[in-house]
């Protein structure tokens, strides 16, 4: 039995639950068992926001707060410079030979912080999903796209297939979801004159960011992540 | 006592005022509740506890549903909205507060519709006078529990608690572990509450956030058959108004005085509340496979809980059996009616049962070690409670801390 622990630590508005699930719901496109649920206190944007996705070789029953992830998302700096996570400090529970994607230009992490790191073996990828998004996307708001992208590109844990299906079944038909989230999804859909289009932009940042990362990976030497 | 009844005995007579078979306004056919689980194709769909309960309100013929927000229901009740405005159900509107949904429901039912609502946290407080009210009514109105904190401050994360509220309130208490619990609970508390001899309201809890906000496979039947529509004329008592009882009693001088005939008749009618509980068993036990799961019980270590405690659990066995400890697990499903003699068998040969809890009371610890002998075999715990995660190697330790075993430094560097 294998599993892969996926926390996403990021800020309220910025998509961290949907990315979860759009995680998981690739993953069982992809035939795999997975799971995921958000965790958040009520809902105000840029107050941290937390999600998880599992995913394994067999039924998972696990749920709640991550607390021993393989792979940790920070979406925004805020979470590690202004201590918006619910574990201090941000990678506090990672497991040995896990991988810590950034979302930053920057390196934010103190001189302790990577000792820590690599005494476990954590290898930790600063990847500016914002700018991708921004620049294909054409928007911040895609940048949970871009993040999920990186995930799947460094770990291989879902395929671009799945992850396009699960971005149709989430975007391309109707969807209710809480006020805040269907204001911005609503937000989302008016900045593109079709779904369609909303679709290919979001499966571009994905594809792009998937291409960058897949490449950093393949230059990481002590890279030994589990495989699901 | 009750006859006792085996789970292969899948004999449950629903509504009789349509036919089997036929087709409502919406083209879905009438069908008996068994072949709807065990006869229908199952169809696996990767989906979120909230979107389940749509799901299941949609084949549940349901005439009346109220709505109030109140995180973590607000979105199933926002669904149901949509089913109402696709033409699923007859009423759907939106309550002043909780206390009044829960009222709004009590007419819709006492009009005869077949009546959902849902609720969480300090929500099911404040509708807390309804519910002793609806079972004293002989409503068999389904509340949907999503439990959160209730607690100030405030917490919208999982919590249990509430149900401990609800214990002696005269409903039906049902507790899902998964989403596909809640699906399955939603449609066959129906057909149990709605029983003439059982004809009480229904409370299907779920754990808030880790059921309705969490995706997971769930297999749903098709929604073009749905469950036959509640039958007004089997309401075992006569339709209530201030010529009848029970409320005539409310206005004859002889129950509202103070002296013994008032006292004995409002004792009795608590008592049949509790009998009418208690013979929802012969209902449940083929519709749910049993008011209990059990794996493993000739073990020595147990595990026996209710909820996503349960899952957090299998998790914790897992881990455990690895290191070679097997530890065998009781599932409660049934709150209310309490599976007294189910736990009793499935203890039997347990030397240590350990009860996982999300609230801080341990209520459940203390229901089971109000019913097994030797009760010191009983440890509460462990516990969570304020929205806390129970991580499964939190279980894991607790158990070998307790049997003096030696735990490994976790992994965390936290």
């Amino acid at each position: 039995m294998s599993r892969m622990n996926i926390r996403i630590s990021g800020l309220g508005g910025q998509g961290a639950v949907t990315a979860a699930h759009l995680l998981a719901m690739a993953a069982n496109k992809d035939g795999k068992y997975s799971i995921s649920n958000p965790f958040f206190g009520a809902e105000k944007r840029m107050a941290p926001a937390e999600s998880y996705a599992r995913i394994g070789t067999e039924r998972i029953y696990d749920r709640g707060e991550l607390v021993y992830p393989d792979v940790i998302m920070v979406f925004h700096p805020q979470v590690i410079t202004m201590q918006k996570s619910y574990t201090a400090p941000f990678y506090s529970g990672i497991k040995e030979n896990g991988i810590v994607i950034i979302n930053t230009s920057d390196d934010l992490l103190s001189e302790e912080d990577h000792q820590r790191l690599e005494a476990l073996n954590v290898a930790v990828l600063n990847h500016d999903a914002t700018k991708l998004a921004l620049e294909i996307g054409k928007t911040e708001l895609s940048t949970n796209m871009a993040m999920i992208g990186a995930c799947a590109g460094v770990t291989k844990v879902v395929s671009l297939e799945a992850l396009d299906g699960a971005l149709q079944d989430r975007f391309g038909k109707r969807y209710v979801a809480s006020g805040g989230t269907a204001t911005l999804d609503e937000a989302i859909k008016k900045k593109y004159a079709k779904k369609e289009m909303l679709l290919k932009a979001n499966l571009e940042c994905i594809t792009e960011s998937y291409k960058m990362s897949s490449e950093w990976a393949e230059k990481q030497e002590n890279l030994n992540l589990i495989t699901v | 006592m009750n006859k006792q009844v085996e789970t292969s005995d899948r004999k449950i007579i629903a509504s009789k005022h349509v036919k089997l078979g036929q087709k409502n306004q919406k083209g879905q056919t009438y069908t008996d509740v068994n072949d709807i689980f065990y006869k229908a194709k199952q169809t696996p769909s990767f989906l979120t506890g909230s979107e389940v309960i749509r799901a299941a309100i949609k084949i549940a013929s349901v005439g009346t549903s109220v709505a109030y927000p109140i995180t973590p229901q607000s979105e199933a009740a926002a669904l149901i909205g949509e089913l109402y405005s696709e033409g699923y159900l007859d009423e759907y509107f939106r309550g002043e507060s909780e206390f009044a949904v829960m009222g709004q429901c009590a007419g819709a039912a006492f009009g005869g519709h077949r009546v959902f609502t849902t609720t969480a946290g300090p929500g099911t407080l404040r509708a807390m006078e309804n519910f002793p009210m609806w079972a004293g009514s002989r409503l068999p109105i389904q509340v949907c529990v999503t439990c959160r904190g209730i607690n100030s401050p405030l917490s919208i994360q999982p919590d249990t608690l509430e149900m401990h509220y609800l214990l002696e309130t005269g409903m039906l208490v049902w507790h899902a572990e998964t989403a596909q619990d809640l699906f399955d609970f939603i449609l066959k508390g129906f057909i149990v509450a709605e029983q003439p001899d059982v004809h009480v309201p229904i409370a299907t809890c779920c754990d808030g956030f880790f059921v309705t906000h969490t995706k997971d496979t769930v297999e749903l039947p098709p929604d073009d058959i749905c469950l036959t529509p509640y039958d007004p004329y089997r309401n075992p008592q006569p339709v209530m108004d201030m010529e009848t009882a029970p409320i005539r009693m409310m206005r004859d001088p002889f129950v509202m005085k103070s002296n013994y005939i008032s006292y004995a008749t409002h004792a009795s009618w608590q008592q049949e509340i509790k009998a009418a509980v208690e013979r929802s068993r012969k209902h449940t036990i083929p519709l749910l496979d049993g008011l209990i799961d059990e794996h493993n019980t000739d073990r020595e270590i147990l595990v026996v809980s209710s909820g996503t405690a349960v899952s957090q659990s299998r998790e914790a066995i897992r881990l455990l059996e690895q290191e070679g400890i097997k530890v065998g697990l009781v599932k409660i499903k049934t709150i209310r009616p309490f599976p007294y003699e189910e736990v009793r068998q499935a203890t039997k040969k347990a030397k240590h049962i350990f009860v996982p809890e999300f609230n801080v009371g341990g209520w459940l610890a203390r229901e089971i070690k109000a019913c097994i002998p030797d009760n010191e075999r009983v440890y509460a715990g462990p516990h969570v409670a304020g929205g806390m995660t129970m991580p499964s190697e939190v279980i894991v330790d607790e158990i070998k801390k307790h049997l003096g075993m030696e735990t490994a430094e976790a992994v965390s560097l936290g």
